[in-house]
């Protein structure tokens, strides 16, 4: 067995080979260094946002662009004398134009499917460089020249090498920010955006905001990029902030391994080494001038996208034995803070005539219901019946046609499903939708979502470790209510089925609910497994929790729940306590079939 | 600005919103039955436009060594599971259609003076060289991740798209070129004086909306397509095989693609890369019919001829930055009416 | 059993992830028989047709016509005669009855039989309704004329076998008798059909023999007239206990 790393060490060994390379490389790789870690700069954004939160940009050269504009712009005009012309006020005031530009696209595109935020950012690539190349004020298409160098702390950065170690510092800075936020409260809503979006909503996480956050946040690197880039080489025009450089940003992170920040860095080099290789041998080869290097990375990507999905960087990573390191918990963490329980036989939830029509199907037809604190209530009724679409309705997925929900008396009709949450009821999904990568322990994190409040940048900056601790640690004490101690650290796509219905309970819990809304439980349990949830929701009740479960196999409901619901044809049948309602004739019929 | 000016400036802006019309009928088309963003569809354009310009310059264009590459890819990728499980029959199909044709097709254009043959016959051999590369393509790029999410689709969409400039680039230099008038006739009514070329582009734009008309509504394969927009699974349990689908959908746009180059010629100058501004005038009317919407998506290529050809008078430096800052109002309406969050992949 | 089967499926496995769903499935159908697979909620029922349709990668194997498939492709099923209405019917709402039902066709169509419009007429005769309705659009329809409509479209490809998962479900009692009328007429007319049903009583009425799906494994298999009267299949699939039982034979 090979000697494992720790991923600590790797980065050790990354920052010294970082500081060494001046000191034996020649200037012209040192040159190739710089733009390589420009270039790696705004792929790492594009991780971010594709490889992690399922979006995409091709207008990140036009990011980049702002921010060596803005910073040409205020380092030259004597109308930011008053600045002292200073190249600081350049990066400060480039931020601030791109922060407002990604929000305006941000908000206009970021509500729609997730395909039009690039296609938003393909037209405003194609506009901004256009407007480069026009607006005199930059200089049109030649551009604006005599950019004065950077200076730090009375160094100037004039020469390539010296402009190289700030340049990989900023790099540096930004992996380990995206590490850290990736490894965080908002970090897990994040990385639920790709194919957890209604099972986070859910569970408290604002989507949008998420969304929205990873697209500011590449933003930021690309013009942080754009700075750096200005003042290394002193004039700008407007040919690198084409959309042809956008799209060769995103083969960067695509071709390197979108799914992990040490992607960014392969596909950025591999693609700035192959383009100075080519463009010298190309237009040799073809006799003309031109980027024809294009047509090679077109169909390396073509081939990457159809033969290995998550780029190069996992075939590297099988070389370089890191050693995955498991979450410390720390139980004496101080808990957070709990809501109180109503008391017990209080009115939780409550139906009244709740119809719901699709076109000319009636799914529920005046359907009451009322479910009480410490009460297990099962709503059951065979396939078909409208027991998804009643669920709907009492989780606020879905407004009745006519009738209300009211939960602890307030109508919940038309409110976001982390509303809901926040109010105190959670529920669990009929078709488990966990994060098959992420550990147990941040699956059920997630569900405390709303019960921590730091934000994306304190989480980059790890400013948010108490408060961290508290949810984990209040995430690690529900997968232990439930039983699932032993798979705390496990991935939850390796669990059993059972166990990641039993995780879903467990998530559910972390948000401190008054009422579980659980759908269909014990659809594909084995025997036992039945039983260890059966036990688990019976202890959930004596604590005071009020359950509300749909299901379909009667079995399970007889014997654990306090008070019986049986639909068909989208009305009530029968209801009542769960030995009256066996002995239905109706329901007997409903179940077994009435063809004679 | 008087009337004639600006009866002048409609007539320039209705036919090549015309043109952006068929282009964005083709995107929503695409997207529909495959999913598939088609940003290549603009490089369709350009290849029409500038190979039959190449016939007008008495030469033989060299996508047809890209049709004939392109054909002999296919043919390596699929015949050895064809000759494995012994289906004769697809296997000189598939020889017959990506083989045989592009070479018969490539001895032709040798053989024959295609430029002194009319424009007629130059239209269809520029359509016989650049049409069946969209099936092609479809097998090439997005076959074997037909499933693949609307994201990764998007990219490889994009993959192809600076494949097909880099290609232009060596094809057919960097110079602009400009294809003779389809008619130099001129029409005076009053004050309204129409051009030939405009009445080609118009009937050439009613001829096709027809033609596609009685294709989705008349034929089973028509049909068939339609279905599979509508519902993937129904499709499949039918026998529609998505890759068949596919194919013929990317036939379909490499055809308008092409026409829609070959009918803008004459008025606009066309480099290599013009293709793709001219394509992605075309999704922005597409997205006006939010990809979905094939009437909408219609008058809003009319909407963006419009203001084009408006904006060109008025402030002609900043008309590409208007048209696609056009997309800001649009996605912002959109967004306001799209309620519930949109479904995950 | 004598004759070989038209369908046999052997040792048939499918997961999602690491989830089995379905664990080494052996059935058969023979010619001109009706068999039914019954089992609880979450059993592997849809995952099971859906494994043999070819709609989701499986291992094991299918034997259809005297054919092995290792991996069943849908639209090689398909043009071997094999058709499914999947549960969630999937129509093309927003095209006509008729255009639906000649979609169902499309597969003979495309290899070469251009007979579409007769099995249409035969169609419409099984199914008068659909006829009346055929210029309407397929997402108008009540829920009975739907399932028809599903069923009919099927038909239109002329199956040797038809497979139908829970044609009864969400559907009123009027309207299943009707289903399961015609699934005897079909019967009648040489049609094989697997039956998945939740409404197990109908099930086992019509169907010649039966399987019992539990957690993606065949627990009890039989002639379907026993087994409708087996204690031991009240339990397990309808999940009512076994002290409901006299209520159920009264």
């Amino acid at each position: 067995m090979k000697p494992l790393l720790s991923s600590r060490m790797v980065l050790g060994v990354f920052i010294v080979l970082i500081a060494a390379t001046p000191l034996v490389m020649s200037p012209f790789y040192i040159t190739l260094l710089n733009y390589i870690g420009l270039a790696a700069l705004v792929a790492l954004g594009l991780v971010l946002l594709t490889g992690i939160g399922n979006l995409t940009s091709f207008g990140q050269a036009a990011f980049v662009g702002v921010g060596a504009y803005s910073t040409a712009f205020v380092t030259t005009s004597s109308s930011f004398a008053w600045l002292g012309n200073s190249p600081w006020a350049g990066f400060i005031i480039g931020l601030l134009i791109t922060s407002a530009v990604a929000l305006i696209l941000g908000a206009i595109t970021l509500k729609l499917s997730g395909h039009f935020l690039p296609l938003g950012t393909i037209a405003w690539g194609i506009s901004l460089y256009y407007l480069f190349g026009t607006a005199e004020a930059l200089g049109g298409h030649t551009g604006m020249t005599g950019i004065p160098p950077i200076l730090v702390l009375g160094w100037v950065l004039d020469q390539g090498y010296e402009i190289y170690y700030l340049i990989w510092a900023f790099l540096l800075a930004a992996i380990i920010n995206t590490k850290n936020l990736l490894d965080s409260r908002e970090g897990r809503a994040i990385r639920a955006l790709k194919g957890g979006r209604i099972m986070a909503e859910a569970m408290g996480v604002n989507t949008l905001y998420s969304r929205m956050a990873i697209f500011l946040f590449a933003a930021l690197h690309a013009s942080t990029s754009g700075w750096l880039y200005a003042h290394m080489q002193r004039f700008v025009n407007p040919t690198p902030f084409n959309i042809h450089n956008g799209i060769e940003y995103l083969f960067m992170a695509v071709i390197g391994g979108a799914s992990s920040v040490w992607g960014a860095i392969v596909g950025s080099s591999l693609i700035t080494i192959l383009k100075q290789w080519l463009q010298d041998l190309l237009p040799k080869l073809f006799g003309q001038n031109g980027n024809f290097e294009v047509i090679l990375f077109g169909l390396i990507m073509i081939i990457v996208l159809q033969r290995a999905q998550n780029g190069l960087w996992p075939l590297l990573a099988k070389l370089l034995p890191v050693q995955h390191e498991l979450k410390t918990i720390n139980p004496h963490a101080e808990p957070l803070a709990q809501r109180t329980l109503p008391t017990h036989g209080e009115v939780i939830l409550e139906a009244k005539n709740v119809t719901r029509k699709f076109g000319g199907l009636i799914a529920n037809n005046n359907m009451n219901l009322t479910v009480h604190a410490g009460e297990i209530l099962a709503l059951i009724g065979p396939n078909g019946a409208g027991k998804s679409t009643l669920f709907n309705q009492l989780s606020g997925v879905d407004t009745p046609s006519s009738g209300e929900v009211l939960f602890l008396g307030k109508p919940i009709g038309g409110l976001q499903s982390r509303t809901v949450a926040a109010m105190g009821m959670s529920r669990t999904f009929q078709h488990v939708k966990l994060l098959p990568t992420m550990t147990v322990l941040e699956n059920v994190a997630i569900g405390a979502h709303q019960r921590g409040h730091k934000g994306v940048f304190s989480a980059a900056w790890r400013l948010e470790r108490a408060e961290e601790e508290r949810l984990l640690a209040e995430a690690a004490r529900q997968i232990e209510r439930v039983g699932l101690k032993e798979l705390m650290h496990v991935e939850a796509g390796s669990l059993a089925l059972g166990q990641q219905r039993i995780l879903e309970i467990a998530r559910a819990l972390c948000s401190d609910p008054c009422l579980l809304l659980l759908d269909e439980p014990a659809a594909g349990l084995r025997h036992l497994e039945k039983q260890a949830l059966a036990d688990l929701l019976r202890r959930l009740k004596a604590q005071g929790m009020a359950i509300l479960l749909v299901e379909h196999d009667m079995d399970f409901v007889m014997g654990l729940v306090d008070y019986v619901v049986v639909m068909e044809f989208g009305q009530k049948i029968a209801e009542g306590l769960p030995e009256a309602v066996q002995q239905n004739q109706a329901v007997l019929e409903a179940y077994l079939g009435g063809v004679e | 600005m008087d009337a004639q000016i600006a009866l002048l400036l409609s007539q320039d802006g209705i036919t090549n919103g015309a043109i952006y019309a068929l282009l964005a009928l083709a995107l929503v088309m695409v997207f529909a039955v495959t999913r598939i963003i088609f940003i290549p569809q603009g490089e369709f354009v350009s290849y029409g436009a500038l190979t039959m310009a190449m016939f007008q310059t008495g030469l033989v264009p060299s996508t047809i060594w890209l049709l004939v590459i392109l054909g002999i890819v296919v043919v390596l990728l699929d015949s050895l599971a064809l000759i494995k499980t012994k289906q004769n029959q697809k296997l000189f199909k598939l020889l017959g259609i990506n083989l045989a044709y592009p070479l018969v097709l490539a001895g032709l254009l040798y053989l024959l003076p295609v430029k002194d043959m009319g424009m007629l016959l130059q239209t269809l051999f520029t359509l016989a060289i650049l049409v069946p590369m969209g099936p092609m393509l479809y097998r090439l790029a997005f076959q074997p991740v037909a499933s693949a999410s609307v994201l990764t689709l998007l990219i490889i969409s994009v993959a192809v798209h600076v494949m097909m400039v880099g290609l232009g680039l060596i094809f057919f230099g960097a110079e602009g070129l400009r294809t003779e008038a389809f008619s130099d006739a001129r029409f005076e009514w009053g004050m309204l004086s129409v051009n030939g070329q405009t009445l080609w582009v118009i009937a050439s734009f009613f001829s096709l909306i027809t033609a596609l008309y009685l294709f989705f509504e008349r034929t089973i394969y028509g049909k068939a397509l339609r279905a599979t927009a509508l519902n993937r699974v129904g499709a499949r349990l039918m026998g529609i095989p998505p890759a068949l689908s596919g194919k013929l959908t990317f036939f379909l746009a490499a055809l308008i693609g092409a026409l829609s180059g070959i009918l803008i010629a004459p008025i606009t100058t066309i480099y290599y890369d013009t293709g793709f501004i001219i394509g992605l005038k075309g999704f922005v009317a597409a997205i006006i019919g939010g990809l979905v919407s094939y009437p909408l998506a219609a008058g809003g290529a009319i909407l963006v001829g419009l203001i084009e050809a408006f904006s060109s008078f008025w402030a002609s430096e900043y008309k590409e930055i208007i048209v696609f800052t056009l997309i800001i109002p649009v996605l912002l309406w959109r967004s306001l009416r799209s309620h519930s969050m949109e479904d995950e992949e | 059993m004598s004759a070989t089967p038209l369908l046999q499926v052997k040792d048939l496995s499918v997961s999602y992830g690491k989830i089995e769903a379905l664990t080494k499935a052996n059935l058969s159908v023979n010619q001109g028989q009706i068999v039914t697979v019954i089992g609880p909620n979450g059993a592997g029922k849809t995952t099971l047709l859906s494994a043999i349709m070819g709609l989701l990668p499986s291992q094991g194997e299918v034997t259809f016509d005297g054919t092995i498939e290792k991996v069943p492709e849908v639209e090689r099923m398909v043009s071997r005669s094999l058709s499914l209405v999947p549960e969630k019917r999937e129509l093309f709402s927003d095209m006509s009855v008729s255009d639906n039902l000649v979609l169902g066709a499309f597969q003979r169509y495309r290899n070469g039989q251009r007979d579409y419009k007769d099995t249409l007429e035969e169609i419409y005769s099984l199914f008068p309704r659909l006829k009346e309705r055929q210029h309407q659009l397929a997402g108008t329809l009540s829920g009975g004329e739907r399932q028809m409509l599903a069923v009919g479209r099927a038909l239109m490809g002329k199956p040797k076998l038809l497979m139908l998962d829970e044609p009864s479900l969400g559907l009123a009692p009027l309207i299943v008798r009707e289903i399961f009328r015609i699934i005897t007429e079909l019967k009648k007319r040489g049609v094989s059909i697997l039956l998945i049903e939740q409404n197990a009583r109908a099930a086992l009425q019509v169907a010649d023999y039966a399987y019992v799906l539990e957690t993606g494994q065949v627990v009890m298999e039989g002639v379907a007239h026993e087994l409708s009267d087996s204690p031991q299949i009240i339990e397990t699939y309808l999940g009512l206990g076994g002290k409901h039982q006299a209520i159920l034979t009264t």
